[in-house]
């Protein structure tokens, strides 16, 4: 096509926020020059990208599990009329290669849900095309051109007709199949805390995981991280404090399952998806003394700390003078592991990021906040650290996690101190909060049910009744069968 | 445990030790697993390696094949040493033993190729 070449990417609508800081990562990690266009609103499901070569758009798709796919742009309008005649318009410029190669077509809609028959239709507003192209072959086409219309993103309000419509062809999928193949449901060994495989591939991509790096999850649980950063040609090392889920030792997850199986393990599940090349190991360790070398550096370190939630934060305990009466000379030995404050556990990870990180490296974590506390200021924040992207995901209970990513900019710095930060300790506050609800809703609904009873004229028994009652059931009960 | 780990690993988080480097490797049981040559991962690892660390797990090991001293510039294009460095770092695992810190004597033991690096209470 003559002119500048634009290129539309259409999204899928989950994680919207996530969306940005994923392409904007993976255009750095490819080193490609454009300048990402914010789109307004921020949920619009499709963005055009211009001053790109085809090569660097297809690299994006390579990596980005956002993306559903990307098409080159021929043609646009926003009405039929004005469509069409674009269309027309441009059909001298199209290159004569075109004529003599099979093609498809391929209709999306967004905001409106249209039928087999009617996309036929809009298939055949375009046959006046006939002249400029081949023949139509549906399996093995050498062209797909892609039709789009959208109707805008207020799904009570649709329009009749669209605001956008978009034609070109088509140039490559994303990796949304990627999170199917390393799906938990079919995953060897999982964990009650096991990462959405989603969720992984963009921390991953937002950690610019990329071949023969060396990536380091200091909070790995059954590994979901380590999966998703092999994924990407990482090699990757993990760390837990706890010995049983690195050995594959706990309760399982899955429902109805009673035991683990026996060859349950993160190297198993590295086998799974035959990335066994790229494991190096896991091991038993505490992050608040970890074991690594001083001078160690990794090319990436991303986890999901432990909240407190599901996972207990915990470190080994300090204590002097432990006692031995109890103990033999070969008997093994658990220490005992105390509560490690939210604050100090990301204050520590954000030293040792600064510390074991090379320069550029990136760290991704998740930090959690109960809602009513959240604001852009409440962030862990240290000089040698960049802040380069937060976003963020709601939980269940008024609770949201917020994806951070930061990068490496200078050897030594220290933490910026964060008074919004020390006020919130997520753990306390969440199930406080919690439990007041839960005892209002309870008490609540009993209260109704207590007037509802009255209102049918029936008269419930109070808890001490009610216990009276029962006991004089089961002993009648009791009597009657021995009789 | 790979060998590759080992030379990451210190006992420094043990309350008063300076050094903890490197640790003592005490094999049980190991074994050999075949792993991809990727030359560039070596190259990449190796001005991260710790080389009298290296050494002394290759003679553990019974690598005698890998030298006393390393130029990283003149090792960085050397195929042949860099499949033998590929060898010791990721081939060799450890399925049981322990790394012993060389100050304290503290025992980690390798259980299932997984080294338990966790400290008692009286240590942190």
């Amino acid at each position: 096509m003559a002119g500048i070449k634009k290129y539309l990417l259409l999204f899928a609508q989950d994680f919207v926020e996530f969306r940005y800081p994923e392409i904007e990562s993976l255009i750095k990690l490819f080193k490609i020059n454009v300048e990402v266009p914010k789109p307004t609103p921020i949920e619009r499901p499709y963005w055009i990208l211009e001053n790109v070569e085809e090569s660097e758009v297809r690299q994006i798709a390579s990596r980005s599990v956002s993306l559903k796919f990307v098409a080159e742009i021929w043609s646009s309008g926003t009405s039929y009329d004005e469509f069409h005649g674009n269309v027309k318009k441009l059909m001298p410029l199209i290159d004569k290669k075109y004529k003599n190669e099979s093609f498809k077509f391929m209709v999306e809609t967004y905001n409106k849900h249209i039928k087999l028959k009617q996309r036929i239709e809009k298939i055949e507003t375009m046959n006046y095309l006939d002249s400029v192209l081949g023949t139509i072959d549906l399996k093995n086409p050498d062209n797909t051109f892609v039709y789009f219309e959208y109707y805008g993103i207020d799904d009570l309000n649709v329009p009749v007709h669209p605001e956008h419509i978009y034609f070109g062809r088509y140039i490559a999928d994303g990796q949304r199949d990627l999170f199917n193949k390393i799906s938990l449901k079919t995953r060897k060994f999982i964990g009650n805390t096991s990462m959405d495989p989603q969720l992984s591939i963009l921390m991953a991509n937002q950690g610019l995981c990329s071949q023969n790096d060396l990536m380091f999850d200091p909070f790995c649980g059954t590994g979901s991280m380590l999966i998703a950063g092999a994924l990407f040609g990482s090699y990757v090392i993990g760390m837990d404090i706890d010995y049983l889920t690195l050995h594959a030792k706990t309760k399982p997850s899955r429902a109805l399952q009673k035991v683990r199986a026996a060859d349950e393990s993160i190297r198993a599940n590295m086998e799974q998806y035959n990335l066994q090349n790229l494991y190096l190991d896991v091991f038993v360790g505490d992050f608040a003394n970890y074991p690594l070398k001083g001078n160690l550096k990794f090319d990436s370190i991303i986890c999901d700390p432990p909240y407190g939630v599901r996972e207990g934060l915990l470190k080994v305990e300090k204590k002097e003078g432990r006692k031995f009466t109890a103990m033999t000379e070969d008997a093994v030995h658990y220490p005992s592991l105390s509560d490690y404050k939210m604050t100090n556990l990301f204050h520590d990870l954000l030293n040792f990021s600064v510390k074991h990180l090379k320069i550029d490296g990136r760290l991704v974590c998740w930090f959690p906040i109960p809602d009513k506390f959240y604001d852009d200021t409440i962030f862990p924040q240290h000089s040698a650290l960049k802040l380069i992207s937060t976003s963020r995901q709601q939980l269940i209970g008024d609770t949201s996690r917020i994806l951070l990513t930061y990068e490496k900019i200078a050897e030594t710095g220290e933490l910026v101190k964060n008074d919004a930060l020390e006020n919130v300790d997520f753990r306390m506050k969440y199930f406080t909060q919690y439990d007041k609800e839960r005892k209002e809703t309870r008490h609540k609904n009993h209260q109704k049910n207590l007037e509802e009873a009255e209102k049918r004229g029936i008269k419930l028994m109070n808890k001490t009744e009610w216990k009276k009652y029962v006991n004089k059931k089961r002993q009648a009960e009791a009597m009657d069968k021995d009789s | 445990m790979k060998l590759i780990t080992y030379n990451f690993l210190t006992s420094k988080c043990i309350r008063g030790v300076k050094v903890g480097y490197p640790l003592k490797l005490n094999v049980v049981e190991k074994k050999v697993e075949q792993q991809n040559f990727n030359p560039e991962f070596v190259q990449r690892m190796l001005p991260r390696l710790e080389w009298s660390a290296i050494k002394s797990a290759a003679d553990i090991v019974g690598c005698a094949e890998i030298p006393e001293n390393m130029n990283v510039e003149t090792s960085l294009h050397d195929t042949d040493f860099l499949q033998k460095l590929h060898h010791l770092l990721l081939e060799i695992e450890i399925v049981n033993g322990s790394l012993i810190c060389p100050e304290t004597g503290r025992v980690f033991p390798i259980t299932n190729g997984i080294p338990n690096m966790l400290l008692n209470e009286d240590e942190v």
